[in-house]
Order: structure tokens, then C-alpha cells, then sequence
């Protein structure tokens, strides 16, 4: 059989990117919730969220053993599925995946004193005190990982000689000019996510009407709240982002814009598609924003795609992506100001099955976000896997195996996603909040059945 | 000392980290499926349990630790093992996941099962198997090397006898570390029951550890005399690790102070483990990679050790803590807290 073993490449490394990133972000996101609730429960004194603490950390050791399994996975087949590139790069970005690893270790440490400590201490605080490494650990790993992609996207630190990086200094590496914007993008975004999803979790209880209405309420409310403090941060992260864009990485911006040629006061395209003569068919067009995302001025040049060599020039079908993305994002801003809004006003009930149902589909849409914005992100650099030194097409491997690999991979995913959601339900519905309440907070759930 | 040697001598030093507390966890998995079978579960299972579960994750993160740092601070393994190792290593990467995740599951989630029981014993000894293909091939000969294509002589590999001594000498040395150390922990949660019979398995698998220790060497000889002379060399070393395993063997068999004997233990590994690297140098894939012909460049070279030293003294309290709480406390090892 006939197969092109780059092709092969790309594909087995997006397959487990777009897996681990699902657990990664719950990964990052979910220590701080589980934290805030435990904070709030102990201050107020609440059992409902010190329950809500400890239910979210339950699920959370499911995702959290499917993370570590997957990022090992990733973390062995940069070497072994792009040799040629961690040969060249390994010399530039050791550092940062060396402290990743360390964050990781400090996170793996703390996270199993937490969840077998929750009634081991004298003063409540001194357990909840654990959860901030855990927190830190966690957010840290997402900061080395991402200078890492960055430094992929816009390479520093080091000058090219003979093929073989010299005058190599590992912090510049680091400080890359794509880094800022993307560690507060990906952070903003993971927080943002989680908070999403668990305020579906909350949203879909409600909507069930099954009981423990005051606990699902209770965290509701704290989510959404979040959701709108992270939904601005993360769209403010973004907007970054596209500034950074249009300054070093012009053909990213214009590929997803379908800017082709260079001109000031740019228009923003919004959804579409092209013609058989590239042409952009059906699209709202957003007059001179494209220049305002650019530059922070309507009538700024903006770079078009025509600038790029046309065999250096990113796929078009990223536009999808990017326009997925952004829609996501102001949807997840509108629903939480809306929830905010509403439950100002004694007369509306903020818990309506219309806010619900919105706030439901949240956090499945918040989660596909984050694979849009990431496969956008990195079809985005294509061909390159080094922006500007290396070729996807020179980094992978040549070993035939690759297509059998990519298969049993594919498998590993199937059974490992099958039985994520299978345990979740399972454990969750043997134990629901009404039992878990009346186990070990009877006080409380007769004040539920009123 | 140059900083290359440094960063070989840290990576070790991991390598060695992960292969005991990794043998502890595989070797568990195994005994936690055989008690099943034997209908013994009910007297070791808890205490393995209680002693994994906090730890499993850390676990992992050894080996983790090791390949990043090897890459990091001798790039070139990444092209070479990378390269040769696709399938091997992708084998190891879904026995891992296969384990970790379906320890979580069964642990968390569903109820025991025979199926999980199975998988997460034999994946045990399976992964130690994976890995060790990586030990094997670095003594040279298994990889060819045809325009810019490193791939790995199979046939070679799987007809070698040096190959199987190392997989039979993992799978052995697992069992014996993990039996040792739960010897140990069954003592402290003054578990008597679970005690007699993890120190029987303990006292079984050092026969075959010698043995398959000594066929090793002798297979070794036949296919790197360069490295075998070095060993031959360093002959104190692997004397000295001899004497402790004498000790802790004597220790188990008169059934006392099984602390010492798993210090034993470990000092009897980390002899004969430092011995076999140090008799290795210079060389990480011999011939194609020496030490010094694929070290990053100095800058980075002495950036990742400074970021170790920085990471040990945030990790070595963090652990010590761990260890305090889950190893060291006899109320939680007994199931009180």
C-alpha cells in the first residue's frame, strides 16, 4: 500500500493533540474551582460548596488520569514521530519542556496529598492550602507548554548556522514575541472552558428538576460568574493575539481573514465561502475592523495573503476555524451577561428553561472552541513546523510503521474516551448530590425539600 | 566535571528513581492480579491500594522526566532512539495509558472487575518489557542507518539473547523490588497476614534475579566485549551490590527490620545500575552517539541544570511531604486515617 508517511505524521499528532487537549484544559481549569468552592464554603461556612468541591474533585481524578497517559503520549512522540525536528530544536526548547515537567511533578505531588487528605488536618484552611500548588502546578505547565508552541510559531533565541542552531540563549527562546499573547489567550481560555462546562453541569441538573435545587443553584451561580470574568479576559487575550499577528505572523492573520491583498481600512469577513476562483462568496463584511483587530486603527494597512510565497502560505480553511472560535467566544460573553442581568431583577426568574438550556449548550461549545482555536493555531503555521527553519516535510519520521501506529492510537483514543464517559456517568449516578447530601449532610437536604 | 557528565549522571539518577518506585507499582499490579486468582485478594489488596493510589501519578512522571531530559540535554537521542524506537516505544505508550487510566477507572469509578484486574497486572510486566528494548539496542548493532532513515533490525532484535536477558531480568528485578517493598509496608501497617505472604513472593523472586542478572552479563559479553571489559573493570561495584542483596535476602529471611531490607535493595540496584552506566560511558548508543559529540550547546546546557537545581528544591520537600503522609504515617498505612 502506497502512503505518505508525513501525511501520517500530521494526522497521529493531531489525533492525540485533539484528545489530550479535551483533559489538558479540564486539567488546568478545573483545580481552580474546586478551590474557589472549597475557599467560599469554608468562609461561609456553606456545606453546599464544600459538596461541590469535593464532587468536582471526584470527577476530576477521572480526567486528570487520562491527561497524564495522553501527555505522556505527546510528550514521547515529538521524539518519535518528528525525530528530525526535536534533533534541531531540542537544542533551543529543552528548557521549558524540562520545567514543564517539573510543574507537572509539583502538580502530580499535591494533587494526591489533596484528595487523600480532605479530613486529615485540624484547621479546614491547611487542606484547602494544598489545592494552590495544585493550582499553580497546573497553570505553570500551561505556561511552559505553550512558549514551547510559540517559540514553534515565531522562533528567537538562537542564530542558524550550517543547519544547527548556535549562540542559542534558552530564555529569549522562551520570551518569544508570540508568548505573551498566547500564555494569557490559553490560560484565559482554559478557565474560561471549565467554568463553561461546569455551569452546564449545574444548568442541565436544574433543567432535570431531580432535587438539591439550592446546591446546583449555588453553583450556577459562582461559574457563570466566572464565565463572564474569563469571557472578557480571553476575548481581550485574543484580540492580543491578532495584534500580534498582524505584526509577525501576517499570513496566519490573512489566511484566516481571506485577506488577500494588502490594503488600509480592511474589511472583517465574517463566515462565507470561496469560489473556484478564490473569490469570497456570502460573507458579512465588518468594514475596516479587520484594520482595527490589526492595528487598533480603522484605517491601518493591513498585510494580505498575497505577500506569503504562495507554497508558505497557511491552508484557507483555517477561516472556518477563527470565525468558530470568535462566535464561541462572544456567545459564552452574552449568556453569562445575560444570566448577570437577569438575576438583578427579583421579578424574572433568572433560572428559566430558555438561560439553562443556553447556559447547557455552553460548555460543549466552549470545549469545541478550544480545539477550533487550537487547530487553527496550527494549521495556521503550516507547511512549517519551525515558522521560517523547517518543514513539517523535514521533521517527520520515514519509518513505514507510522500508519499502523496511527491506527492503534486511534484505538487507544476510542476505548480511552469510551470509558471516560462511561465511569462519569456510572459514578455520578450511583452517587447522586441528593444521596451524597442526605449521607452526610442530613440538615441540608431537608431544607432542599421544602 | 563538565557539565554533559552532570546532566548524564542527573538523568541517571531518574532513570534509577523510576525504576524502583515504577517496579513497586508494576510489580503491585501483577501481585494484585495473582492474589485475585489465587483467592488471596482479600488479604493484600487494601494495602496496595492504599498505598498506590496517592503515588500512581508521581510514578509516571519519572519516566517523563527522564526522556525529556535526555532530549533536552543530548538532541540527538531524539533522531537515533526516536527513530528506531517508533513501535517499541508507542507499544510502551498504550501499556501506560492502558494502566494508568484503568486504575483510575477501577479505583474511582466502577467496581473491581476481572478484566481490569487482568490488564492492569499483565500490562505490568508488559511495559518494563517495552522499555528495556531501548537498553538493549543501545549496546549497538539493532539500527541501520540508510539516507537519513534510522530504522530498527527486528529480526536482530527478537533472535538476540540479549535482548530476552534484559526483558527476563526486568521482569524479575520488578517483582523482586515490589514483593521487598511491600514486605515493608505491610510490616508498618502491622499487617501480619498480608505480611507472611508478600514476604514468601519477596524470597522467591531473588533466585531468579541473580540468575537472570548473571545470564545478562554473560549475554552482554558476546555482543559489546568493549562494555563487558568496563564492567569487568568496575568488578567492586557490582561486588558491593552483591553484599547488599546478600543482606536483605538474610533480613527477609529471618523476618525482621524490612525497612533495611528495602534500603538493601535499592542500594543493591543502584549499584549495579550506576556500575552499567558508568561501564556505558561514553557512550548513550554505541557507536553513533557519545556523550560528548551530542551535547546541546553550553548555554542551554547550563540553563537545564540550573532549572534542576531550582526544580529539586521545590520537589524534594514536596516529596518528602508525600511520603511523610501516605509512607511513613503507620496510621494511614494501617487504614486509619
Amino acid at each position: 500500500m502506497e502512503f505518505d508517511t508525513v501525511t501520517i505524521s500530521r494526522l497521529i499528532t493531531a489525533m492525540t493533540l485533539i484528545f489530550h487537549i479535551v483533559f489538558a484544559t479540564l486539567g488546568v481549569g478545573v483545580p481552580l474551582f474546586i478551590s474557589l468552592a472549597e475557599f467560599i464554603g469554608i468562609r461561609k461556612k456553606d456545606k453546599h460548596y464544600e459538596l461541590l468541591a469535593k464532587r468536582w474533585a471526584r470527577g476530576f481524578v477521572i480526567s486528570v488520569a487520562i491527561g497524564v497517559v495522553t501527555g505522556t503520549a505527546i510528550a514521547l512522540q515529538l521524539s518519535l514521530v518528528w525525530p528530525n525536528f526535536m534533533q534541531l530544536a531540542g537544542n533551543v526548547i529543552a528548557l521549558p519542556l524540562f520545567m514543564e515537567v517539573f510543574a507537572f511533578f509539583f502538580e502530580a505531588i499535591f494533587l494526591g496529598i489533596y484528595l487523600y487528605t480532605w479530613d486529615r488536618f485540624k484547621s479546614k484552611y491547611t487542606h484547602w492550602l494544598i489545592s494552590i500548588p495544585v493550582i499553580i502546578g497546573a497553570g505553570m505547565s500551561a505556561v511552559f507548554i505553550s512558549t514551547v508552541n510559540s517559540f514553534m510559531n515565531s522562533p528567537s533565541g538562537f542564530t542558524m548556522e550550517n543547519g544547527e542552531f548556535s549562540a542559542v540563549n534558552p530564555f529569549e527562546a522562551m520570551l518569544n514575541p508570540s508568548t505573551p499573547t498566547r500564555v494569557f489567550h490559553v490560560l484565559g481560555g482554559s478557565y474560561l472552558t471549565v467554568a463553561a462546562i461546569l455551569a452546564a453541569i449545574a444548568a442541565f441538573a436544574l433543567l432535570r428538576k431531580k432535587g438539591a435545587a439550592e446546591y446546583h443553584k449555588k453553583a450556577l451561580k459562582m461559574t457563570v460568574i466566572s464565565m463572564f470574568v474569563f469571557s472578557i479576559l480571553t476575548a481581550l487575550g485574543g484580540d492580543l493575539s491578532a495584534k500580534y499577528l498582524a505584526k509577525h505572523q501576517t499570513e496566519k492573520l490573512a489566511a484566516a481573514e481571506w485577506h488577500f491583498e494588502t490594503e488600509g481600512n480592511a474589511d472583517l469577513v465574517l463566515f462565507g465561502w470561496l469560489n473556484e476562483d478564490n473569490e469570497v462568496v456570502g460573507a458579512i463584511r465588518v468594514p475596516g475592523f479587520l484594520s482595527f483587530l490589526a492595528h487598533g486603527d480603522f484605517t491601518s494597512e493591513v498585510t494580505g495573503l498575497e505577500a506569503t510565497p504562495e507554497d508558505e502560505r497557511p491552508p484557507l480553511i483555517i477561516h472556518y476555524l477563527f470565525d468558530l472560535m470568535v462566535m464561541i467566544g462572544f456567545f459564552l460573553l452574552a449568556v453569562s451577561f445575560l444570566y448577570l442581568v437577569l438575576s438583578r431583577f427579583k421579578r424574572w426568574d433568572v433560572h428559566n428553561k430558555f438561560i439553562l438550556w443556553l447556559l447547557a449548550l455552553g460548555g460543549p461549545l466552549a470545549m469545541l472552541a478550544v480545539e477550533f482555536g487550537w487547530l487553527f493555531a496550527e494549521l495556521g503555521r503550516q507547511p512549517w513546523i519551525l515558522r521560517g527553519y523547517m518543514t513539517v516535510e523535514e521533521a517527520a519520521t520515514k519509518s513505514p510503521y507510522i500508519v499502523h501506529m496511527f491506527f492503534l492510537f486511534l484505538a487507544l483514543y476510542v476505548v480511552l474516551g469510551t470509558l471516560f464517559i462511561l465511569t462519569l456517568r456510572k459514578l455520578f449516578k450511583d452517587n447522586p448530590v441528593e444521596l451524597d447530601l442526605e449521607k452526610h449532610y442530613p440538615e441540608l437536604s431537608k431544607g432542599d425539600k421544602k | 566535571m563538565s557539565y554533559e557528565v552532570i546532566g548524564i549522571s542527573v538523568l541517571w539518577i531518574f532513570l534509577y528513581g523510576y525504576l524502583i518506585v515504577a517496579s513497586i507499582d508494576f510489580g503491585a499490579g501483577f501481585f494484585a492480579y495473582y492474589a485475585k486468582v489465587t483467592k488471596q485478594d482479600h488479604i493484600i489488596n487494601k494495602i496496595i491500594s492504599r498505598y498506590l493510589s496517592p503515588v500512581w501519578e508521581v510514578t509516571n512522571v519519572f519516566l517523563v522526566f527522564f526522556f525529556v531530559g535526555i532530549v533536552g540535554f543530548f538532541p540527538s537521542t531524539a533522531y537515533y532512539y526516536g527513530s528506531a524506537l517508533l513501535v517499541p516505544a508507542s507499544f510502551a505508550i498504550i501499556l501506560i495509558a492502558i494502566r494508568g487510566s484503568f486504575y483510575a477507572f477501577e479505583n474511582y469509578g466502577s467496581k473491581q472487575s476481572n478484566i481490569y484486574m487482568f490488564l492492569y497486572g499483565a500490562t505490568g510486566l508488559f511495559i518494563p518489557a517495552s522499555l528495556s528494548v531501548a537498553l538493549t539496542i543501545s549496546e549497538g548493532g539493532f539500527i541501520t542507518e540508510q539516507n537519513g532513515h534510522v530504522s530498527l533490525k527486528y529480526f536482530e532484535l527478537f533472535t538476540s539473547p540479549l535482548a530476552w536477558s534484559i526483558v527476563g531480568l526486568a521482569i524479575v528485578s520488578v517483582l523482586f523490588i515490589s514483593a521487598s517493598f511491600i514486605t515493608y509496608y505491610a510490616s508498618r501497617a502491622n499487617d501480619i497476614p498480608a505480611l507472611h505472604l508478600v514476604r514468601k513472593w519477596a524470597l522467591f523472586w531473588a533466585t531468579p534475579t541473580i540468575i537472570m542478572a548473571l545470564t545478562t552479563m554473560i549475554a552482554l559479553s558476546q555482543r559489546n566485549q568493549q562494555n563487558y571489559e568496563n564492567m569487568i573493570d568496575l568488578w567492586w561495584v557490582f561486588g558491593l551490590s552483591m553484599a547488599f542483596f546478600l543482606i536483605a535476602i538474610s533480613l527477609l529471611y529471618i523476618g525482621k527490620y524490612y525497612g533495611v531490607a528495602f534500603i538493601a535493595i535499592m542500594l543493591q540496584f543502584l549499584f549495579a545500575f550506576f556500575g552499567y552506566g558508568m561501564a556505558k560511558f561514553p557512550y548513550l548508543l554505541y557507536p553513533q552517539i557519545s556523550i560528548e559529540n551530542s551535547v546541546t550547546n553550553p548555554s542551554m546546557g547550563i540553563a537545564l541544570i540550573v532549572a534542576f537545581i531550582a526544580g529539586l528544591l521545590l520537589l524534594v520537600p514536596s516529596l518528602i511531604l508525600l511520603m511523610r503522609l501516605f509512607l511513613f504515617d503507620a496510621d494511614y498505612a494501617k487504614g486509619k486515617k
